[in-house]
C-alpha cells in the first residue's frame, strides 16, 4: 500500500471554556482521524462550529494561542508536523501545504499591486530575480485564467472583483506547486455563476498539476462538483467518511441523512422542509456518548452514553453510529 | 392587465420605480454620474403569495426592497400599495401604512440592538404603532409569538448575544409580526443560517404565512432556496427585471439567457451530474455606466447586433414576462 500524502491520526485540538470542565478547556476536534491520497480532492463538511476549520488550521499549525493541540499526529508524507521547528514549519507552509481562505478581500494587503504580492510570496520560498519571479507570476496568472492578466499584474485588490481577488489567491498558493491545497470555503463569499467558474477552476488545475486539495465547505452542492471523497463532521467529530458516491447515495449515518434531506434544493415544494430538531450544543456541553443522540431521530439512551464506535461498510465508507451494523474496528 | 380568474389581486403594484444614487466627487462634490440601482422596475405582487427576487450582488434587489418600504427614497415611479401610492403619500400618513410593510434583514445581530432587551426589541414597534394598551398586554403578545416561533418565552429578558444564529432570525421574525404586518421583505433572510437551521427557517416562515395571510417579498441569491418556497419569481440584472414567472416556468423552462446561466450555475447535489456552467464572458458591468441596448448583451452568448442598439421591453403578461428580442414564446 502506498503511504498517504497527509494522515491525521487522533488530532484533538482544544481552546478556553467557559464550560465546567475539568481542564477550563473544551475540545473543539477530537479524535479526528483522515487521510489524504496525493492528487486526491476530500472535502470536510459540516455546519458551524464543528470543527471544520479548526482541523484545517491545526495541520498548519496556525491555531491561534490560547487554543493548542491537546494530541494527536499530523503525518505529511511520514513525517510529523506536529515534532518540527518554527523555522521547518514555515518551510513546509506555502510550500508543500498552501491555503486559501473564504474572504480573498481580507487575504491581499490593499496598498500592494497584486503581481506584487505573488512575486513577494515566490521570493519569499526562492532564490530567484524579481523579474523571473514577476514572469513566472504572469504564467500563474494565465494558469488561473485571468483575464487580460497582463494588465492585472498591476492592478490593485480593490480594483478586482472578488472572483478575480479569489483567482489572485489561488495563484499566489500555486506559485510553489505546492501538494496539498487546504481550501477553507473557497467559494462561499462569491456570486453563483463566479463560483462555478472557480470550482471548475480549481477541478482543472488539481488535475493538472496533480495535486491533492482539502476542501472546507457547508455546501454540499460544492462538495458535489469537486469532491473525490467526503468527511463529515458533527460536534468535533467525524462521524461518516466514505466516496462521493457513497456519501450522497448511501449515506448512514442520521446525522448525514438528515443532512442531505433538509436541502432545500433536494425538496418537493409545496411539502415540508425536513428539519433537524435543535441546534448543535457548544463545545464543552457535548453529551459524552455520541454527540449528535440529543438531536437524532433513530438513537436511544444507550447512545448517549458510549462514544460510538467507527464501524466499516465497504473498503471506502465508514460511519460512526451505534445504530449502524457494519464491522467494528479494533483500533 | 386583467386578472385571471382565482387571482386574488395584486397587494403591491411597482410602476417604472428608479433610485438612483449620485456619484459626488472633487471639492465641491458635484455630481458627476449617477449609480442606476434600481432603474425602471415594473413589479406586481399577489396578495399572500411569495415572490422571489433573485440576482447577483449588485443587481440592485436589496436597493428594490428598500425602496418599496422607502427606507430609501426613489427618484421616479410608483409603489401602490393596496391602491395607494407609497412613493407620495405624506409623512404622517406612511408612518401607519409603515406598519404594514416590515422587513426581516439578513444579520440578525446587526438588526437586534444588543443593549436592548429582546422583550423591548419586539414590543418598541408595537408602542410606536399603538398596539397593545399597556406594557403587560404587549408582553403577554410577546410572550405568545415567541411560543408560535419555537422561541422560549421565559427568556424575553435576555438580549440577543445570548441567543444563537437561528434563534436571533427568529426574535427579529416576532418583531416583524408584532405589528400585524401584512407585507415582508425578507432580505437574505435564511443566508447566514446553516443548512439544518435554514430549514426550520424556512419552514416556520411558510406556516406565518399561511396563519396570518403575509405575502413576502423573498430577496436571496440562492436558487436552491427559492424552488423550494417561491409561488412567483423575478430575476434582476443591472438595476431591471429581465425575466418574471411562476416558480415552475422559471425552474422548467427559464426564457431569458441571464436566468439560463445563473440556473445552470448552481451546484447541483445530485451525484450522478456534476454542473457544467454555461459559459458567461466577461464581469457584470458597472451600473453608473450600463451598456446601450440590453444590459446583458454583451455577456450574452446568443447576442447580435440589434441587442446592443435597442432595450427590450420587459412583456407585459399576467403569467410573467420577458426582457429579449430573442426569447423563445
Amino acid at each position: 500500500m502506498t503511504q498517504p500524502l497527509l494522515e491525521l491520526k487522533d488530532l484533538e485540538t482544544s481552546f478556553p471554556s467557559s464550560a465546567e470542565t475539568v481542564s477550563g478547556r473544551a475540545s473543539v476536534v477530537e479524535g479526528v482521524t483522515l487521510s489524504i491520497d496525493a492528487g486526491e480532492v476530500l472535502a470536510l463538511v459540516g455546519e458551524s462550529g464543528c470543527g471544520k476549520s479548526v482541523t484545517a488550521l491545526s495541520i498548519l499549525r496556525l491555531i491561534p494561542k490560547p487554543g493548542r493541540i491537546e494530541r494527536g499526529e499530523i503525518l505529511l508524507e511520514g513525517r510529523d508536523l506536529r515534532t518540527l521547528s518554527i523555522p521547518e514549519m514555515r518551510k513546509v507552509r506555502g510550500n508543500q501545504i498552501a491555503m486559501i481562505f473564504q474572504e480573498p478581500m481580507t487575504s491581499l494587503n490593499p496598498v500592494v499591486r497584486v503581481g506584487d504580492q505573488v512575486v513577494e510570496a515566490i521570493r519569499l520560498h526562492e532564490k530567484v530575480s524579481r523579474k523571473a519571479a514577476l514572469a513566472r507570476t504572469l504564467e500563474l496568472f494565465e494558469k488561473v485564467s485571468m483575464p487580460d492578466a497582463k494588465a492585472r499584474l498591476r492592478a490593485f485588490p480593490h480594483e478586482l472583483s472578488g472572483g478575480l481577488k479569489q483567482r489572485v489567491m489561488i495563484a499566489m498558493a500555486l506559485s510553489s506547486h505546492p501538494k496539498l491545497l487546504i481550501a477553507d470555503e473557497p467559494t462561499t463569499a462569491l456570486d453563483v455563476t463566479v463560483q462555478a467558474q472557480t470550482l471548475e477552476l480549481l477541478r482543472d488545475l488539481r488535475q493538472e498539476m496533480d495535486m491533492a486539495v482539502l476542501l472546507i465547505t457547508h455546501d454540499l452542492g460544492v462538495v458535489n462538483q469537486l469532491a473525490d471523497r467526503v468527511a463529515v463532521m458533527y460536534a468535533g467529530k467525524v462521524v461518516e467518511t466514505g466516496t462521493r458516491e457513497d456519501v450522497f447515495r448511501q449515506a448512514r449515518h442520521p446525522y448525514t441523512k438528515s443532512l442531505l434531506r433538509s436541502m432545500p434544493a433536494l425538496a418537493k415544494p409545496q411539502e415540508p422542509l425536513y428539519e433537524i430538531a435543535g441546534s448543535v450544543p457548544v463545545p464543552g456541553e457535548w453529551p459524552a456518548g455520541c454527540r449528535f443522540v440529543t438531536r437524532c431521530e433513530e438513537g436511544d439512551d444507550f447512545c448517549g452514553e458510549e462514544p460510538a464506535p467507527r464501524r466499516r461498510l465497504s473498503h471506502s465508507h465508514a460511519c460512526w453510529c451505534h445504530r449502524v451494523e457494519g464491522v467494528q474496528d479494533e483500533s | 392587465m386583467n386578472p385571471s380568474p382565482g387571482d386574488k389581486g395584486n397587494l403591491l403594484e411597482v410602476r417604472g420605480l428608479r433610485t438612483w444614487f449620485p456619484i459626488r466627487a472633487g471639492i465641491l462634490q458635484r455630481v458627476t454620474g449617477q449609480i442606476r440601482a434600481v432603474d425602471g422596475i415594473e413589479l406586481n405582487v399577489r396578495r399572500g403569495e411569495t415572490l422571489a427576487l433573485v440576482g447577483e450582488s449588485g443587481c440592485g434587489k436589496s436597493t428594490l426592497g428598500y425602496s418599496l418600504l422607502r427606507l430609501i427614497e426613489s427618484q421616479e415611479g410608483e409603489v401602490l400599495f393596496n391602491g395607494q401610492d407609497l412613493c407620495s403619500v405624506p409623512p404622517d400618513e406612511l408612518k401607519d401604512l409603515r406598519r404594514k410593510l416590515q422587513i426581516v434583514f439578513q444579520d440578525p445581530m446587526a438588526a437586534l440592538n444588543p443593549r436592548s432587551r429582546v422583550r423591548d426589541s419586539i414590543a418598541e414597534g408595537m408602542e410606536c404603532f399603538g398596539i397593545g394598551n399597556n406594557d403587560a398586554e404587549r408582553t403577554q403578545r410577546v410572550a405568545e409569538l415567541m411560543e408560535r416561533v419555537g422561541l422560549d418565552p421565559r427568556q424575553m429578558d435576555r438580549y440577543p448575544h445570548e441567543f444563537s444564529g437561528g434563534q436571533r432570525q427568529r426574535i427579529c421574525v416576532v418583531r416583524a409580526l408584532a405589528v400585524e404586518p401584512e407585507f415582508i421583505v425578507l432580505d437574505e433572510s435564511v443566508s447566514a443560517l446553516d443548512v439544518s437551521i435554514q430549514a426550520q427557517m424556512l419552514n416556520l416562515l411558510q406556516g406565518l404565512q399561511e396563519e396570518f395571510g403575509l405575502t413576502y417579498l423573498f430577496i436571496t441569491h440562492d436558487l436552491g432556496v427559492v424552488r423550494y418556497i417561491a409561488d412567483r419569481v423575478a430575476v434582476m440584472y443591472l438595476g431591471q427585471i429581465v425575466e418574471e414567472g411562476s416558480a415552475d416556468q422559471i425552474f422548467e423552462s427559464p426564457r431569458h439567457p441571464y436566468t439560463r446561466i445563473l440556473l445552470s450555475a448552481v451546484p447541483s447535489v445530485n451525484p450522478d451530474e456534476r454542473t457544467r456552467p454555461l459559459r458567461v464572458q466577461g464581469e457584470v458591468p458597472s451600473p453608473s455606466n450600463p451598456p446601450s441596448g440590453c444590459r446583458f448583451h454583451p455577456r450574452c452568448p446568443d447576442a447580435i447586433e440589434r441587442c446592443s442598439l435597442e432595450m427590450p421591453e420587459l412583456e407585459t403578461r399576467p403569467e410573467g414576462g420577458v426582457r429579449c428580442i430573442l426569447a423563445p414564446e
